[in-house]
């Protein structure tokens, strides 16, 4: 790999100074003259590893053995810095470490100007560099981290020893890892609880009257906090001097084109519009919907009534595979007049949301079908729900049993378990699409469930049981194509960080009735 | 339900007395005012109406309590909802430039509804609700007023009756009101123990340490479990219903139950073995873990993992509190809290199938509490009509000062409701409003005191 930055050398000493160590807090632009080629290489090579950095989140739990050096590998090789304790030693090829940190530095700043944009970009950049810097500050040595929030001045309020004596038991049960004698060891810190919300979200902390007391071990999540605020902050700052960067005719499309590359296949192209009738779509959801999906029409089948969770999540699906709005509205209304719900009331209630799911109402926006990530991630099924993803949200046992209905192979049935213990869950959604599907190896990768049923469509295409064996060449042919479009569907998971938030709105219009 | 004297083909008749002549709006209106510490707070704010046929008009907003009433009076909603404070006026939201029009803060809002208890009541389902399964909206608010208490030290909790199967809170200080959709959700998944849909046969599981959080849940769900699932809900006594409980045990320990479940079929017995056996392997499982720890001490390992170790070995063994909490513990409407902009049924909403005006519920009586004593729109609006002797002659009295219209109108209104079986409930919501005026007063003290000092 090539850099343009280790050609012009850079030795003034205020500099190295800015990099004392391999993690920074971005606190101050860099103030040097870069070559148009050297700033597009960093850009794009930051973008690499904030993609990854995006991936290694949804495929992997975060700060796992895997994870981690996973992380580390991408790391090394973009050449940014990814060690707390190499110093400024020049290694045998390659960049030096202050090299490293200059491009870390430097790239970090460019993308702020790519993503400062919209709502949805900062949204995401926040996002990466977050997941980033927790990797980067969970890799020094306690020492290194004081020394870390020393430097950016960076000084959160502890509490007294009395004080902690008095909440010893509540500290001790409502933090891991802290036993009798490290309360009284460590500092506990106190916060207001808005800026522990990790901690506060999965109970890890001990909450008294709105403060948080956040052992020394957690203070990550304190930083974390800052960080984010800052970042934030910064972007929508840089947000307001844009005029001025975009009035430079070569910077302009650089940065629309780095802001760009982050929007991909979303499934929400209507370009298969009418293609499908109502009555295939039975059929076709037994033979091309993933489990999600097909769990969702069945039970909107049996109970003539889906949750706002379930109507979202399917009828974006749908519109994704190319229902059209007639057809929609059509679709939905004909199963809950079978229910509970007669024809008067359904267009009152409910089809003023399927047109907004279209577009045609409120912000008009367009709704994009939800991704695998949106799916897992946010708003879990609860009580009367059947949105989710089956492999994530149902219990293994009636996952097995449910497979078993499917006629899945009982070896199959097992490695789908095991891939779903292993909390692989789109994985394990792969490997029962090859299940069904008779393949060995799919030459995707699953993040979409529109994904999987255009995958499913390919490889049944034309109507045609198409036997693998048989057609081999045909096969390979198809996997070559797909090769091809990897590149966009890893883009994919990306617009599923903004849908939830774009989808809140909707939620409103969403109440039960 | 008991709610014979309401008839909701009456409600066109009753609603416009009702908003005309008992509708607490100076109180309403004070609420949404805040203490008009924020410009703009009740003018900007959301509210939506639906009308009679279910029609649905979002995104209405008032610059005044006159304006609000009039437009009550005229539409008659049979149903009100509150919003989010926005960036500009609700009702020009058309007029503004798209993306600028925003919801801007929003009391934390919880919304608990009876339905979503269906498998874990035997006495009714769906839309029922009887005095047995009300326990479980008591535990609920006992819960979760003591967490936003006590946990996030809000002062302002407002409890409402939703007027048919469940209740709603409203948390009025400014840091609530104030929170991102981020913190909110956090806030809600604090709060949030019972997870997972239909296909999620355990819907709680507890790892160690036991968070205090959910040690004070747990007291107060013990305090009504015998009564209210051991007796009322028979929790151990049909076949179907110990064998749900059943699955929700380890499965070493579930033969060994369903055994001695043969020979003892009193409930409270049985639940005994359930809680002694879970003792049992607590104890058992303490044995072990703290064996890992030493063990991996005297190879020299840091104490951290052993500490972790020790956490696996122990999932699992709280199932008798799983259980508790599976069938007690409030079960939240995450949506309705985490988003801001989402909307709520309003107090003093009337509920068009029961007739029961949407009430705040006084948390120091809880324990009093009967939703089916809360009074509908016909009772109110029959006291109304109920002539009272000595009435005539005030009337008079009053009419002798010169005072000037909207006073009297308005001093009548009080008289009315004062009449009404609504009186105690608006008298408790006065009480709040009051709470909330102090502490707007000391942080206006604490201002001023600060510009003093520069
Ligand atoms: S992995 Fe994706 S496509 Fe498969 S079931 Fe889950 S959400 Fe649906
Ligand atoms: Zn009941």
């Amino acid at each position: 790999m090539q850099f343009g930055g280790r050609r012009k050398k850079n030795s003034i000493n205020p500099q190295s100074e800015l990099y004392g160590q391999h993690l920074q807090f971005y606190g101050q632009p860099p103030l040097e003259n870069i070559s148009l080629s050297e700033f597009e290489t960093f850009a794009v090579e930051r973008l690499k590893l904030l993609k990854t950095v995006e991936n290694l989140g949804v495929s992997h739990v975060k700060l796992t053995d895997l994870y981690i050096s996973k992380l580390e590998k991408e790391l090394k090789a973009l050449n940014f810095p990814y060690r707390p304790d190499a110093d400024d030693k020049k290694s045998q090829s390659g960049p030096t470490e202050y090299e490293k940190r200059r491009k870390d530095h430097i790239s970090h700043f460019i993308l702020r100007l790519a993503y400062c944009q919209t709502e949805d970009l900062r949204r995401w950049f926040i996002q990466q560099e977050v997941d980033l810097f927790r990797f980067r500050f969970n890799d020094l040595d306690p020492k290194q981290q004081l020394e870390f929030l020393h430097k950016n001045n960076l000084r959160y309020d502890t509490i007294s020893s009395e004080e902690k004596l008095k909440l010893k038991d509540q500290l001790i049960n409502s933090s891991f890892g802290v036993s009798g004698i490290t309360v009284m060891e460590h500092e506990f810190y106190k916060v207001p609880f808005q800026d522990a919300l990790d901690l506060v979200r999965l109970r890890k902390v001990y909450l008294k009257q709105g403060y948080a007391y956040i052992p020394h071990q957690d203070i990550v999540t304190i930083v974390l906090n800052d960080f984010r605020t800052r970042l934030s902050k910064a972007l929508a700052l840089t947000a307001r001097s844009l005029p001025a960067v975009h009035s430079d005719e070569r910077l302009q499309p650089l940065l629309n084109h780095l802001s760009h590359a982050y929007v991909g296949q979303d499934y929400s192209i209507q370009k298969n519009v009418g293609k499908i009738s109502l009555d295939q779509i039975d059929s076709l959801s037994g033979k091309s919907f993933p489990l999600c999906m097909r769990q969702l029409h069945q039970s909107l089948r049996e109970n003539h009534h889906l949750r706002h969770g379930g109507r979202m999540q399917y009828g974006l699906f749908l519109k994704g595979i190319g229902l059209s709005l007639e057809q929609a509205l059509q679709f939905w209304k004909m199963e809950f007049i079978r229910g509970k719900v007669d024809a008067d009331k359904f267009d009152k209630a409910y089809a003023y949301s399927i047109r907004h799911m279209f577009g045609k109402e409120g912000k008009r926006t367009d709704y994009t079908p939800y991704s695998c990530m949106k799916v897992i991630l946010s708003n879990p099924p609860s009580q009367g729900d059947h949105h989710g993803c089956p492999f994530r949200h149902s219990d293994p046992e009636l996952l097995k049993q449910k497979l078993q209905v499917y006629k899945v192979s009982p070896s199959g049935i097992n490695q789908i378990l095991e891939l779903v213990k292993g909390m692989h869950y789109q994985l394990a959604c792969q490997k029962y699409f090859e299940l069904t599907h008779n393949i060995e190896d799919s030459s995707f990768s699953l993040n979409h469930p529109n994904q999987y049923f255009l995958e499913s469509q390919k490889l049944l295409g034309g109507g045609k049981d198409i036997k693998r064996e048989m057609d081999a060449p045909q096969r390979s042919q198809e996997n070559a194509a797909s090769k091809g479009s990897t590149a966009t569907q890893e883009v994919a998971a990306n617009t599923s960080q903004h849908l939830a938030e774009m989808t809140e709105d909707l939620d409103s219009f969403f109440q039960d009735a | 339900m008991p709610s014979s004297d309401y008839d909701p083909a009456s409600l066109p008749d009753l609603l416009p007395l009702y908003y005309r002549r008992l509708f607490p709006f100076s109180q309403y209106y004070r609420w949404l005012s805040y203490g008009g510490v924020q410009k703009n707070y009740f003018q900007n704010r959301e509210f939506s109406f639906t009308l009679k046929d279910d029609i649905y008009v979002r995104y209405q907003s008032f610059s005044t309590q006159n304006e609000l009433e009039k437009e009550m009076q005229k539409m008659n909603p049979y149903k009100i909802d509150v919003g989010a404070v926005y960036s500009h006026r609700p009702s020009q939201h058309n007029t503004v430039k798209s993306g600028t029009f925003q919801a801007l803060e929003k009391e934390l809002v919880f919304d608990i509804d009876m339905t979503d208890y269906d498998d874990v009541r035997s006495c009714c389902s769906a839309a029922d609700i009887c005095s047995k399964c009300w326990t479980l909206m008591t535990i609920a608010i006992h819960i979760l007023d003591r967490a936003l208490r006590d946990d996030f030290g809000f002062q302002h909790r407002l409890w409402v009756y939703s007027g048919r199967r469940g209740v709603h809170c409203w948390v009025c200080d400014e840091a609530a009101r104030k929170l991102s959709v981020a913190a909110r959700s956090a806030v809600t998944e604090y709060l949030s123990l019972v997870k997972g849909g239909d296909e999620t046969v355990k819907k709680v599981v507890l790892t160690e340490p036991i968070h205090p959080f959910i040690s004070n849940s747990l007291d107060v769900v013990k305090e009504y479990f015998t009564q209210y699932a051991l007796h009322d809900q028979d929790l151990m006594g049909s076949k179907e219903s110990v064998e749900k409980v059943l699955a929700l045990v380890p499965e070493d320990a579930r033969s060994y139950l369903q055994q001695e479940f043969e020979k003892e079929k009193k409930p409270e017995k049985r639940w005994k073995l359930i809680t002694t056996e879970a003792k049992r392997k607590q104890v058992g499982n303490f044995a072990h873990s703290f064996y890992i720890v030493l063990h991996i001490r005297t190879e020299g390992l840091v104490v951290l993992q052993s500490v972790s170790l020790k956490s696996t070995a122990k999932k699992g063994q709280y199932f008798e509190k799983e259980i508790m909490l599976q069938y007690c513990y409030p079960r939240l409407d995450a949506n309705v809290s985490k988003g801001v902009n989402h909307l709520l049924k309003s107090p003093f909403s009337v509920h068009p199938k029961t007739g029961r005006i949407s009430v705040p519920i006084d948390v120091s009586e809880l324990d009093k509490f009967d939703p089916f004593s809360v009074p509908t729109i016909s009772l109110i609006c029959e006291e109304l009509d109920r002539p009272r002797p000595g009435e005539e002659k005030e009337k008079l009295g009053d009419g002798k000062e010169k005072e000037d219209e909207k006073d009297a109108i308005e001093k009548r209104k009080i008289r009315d409701y004062k009449r009404t079986s609504l009186a105690k409930y608006i008298k408790y919501f006065d009480q709040f409003l009051d709470g909330m005026a102090r502490s707007w007063k000391a942080e206006r003290l604490r201002k001023s005191d600060l510009q003093k000092e520069f």
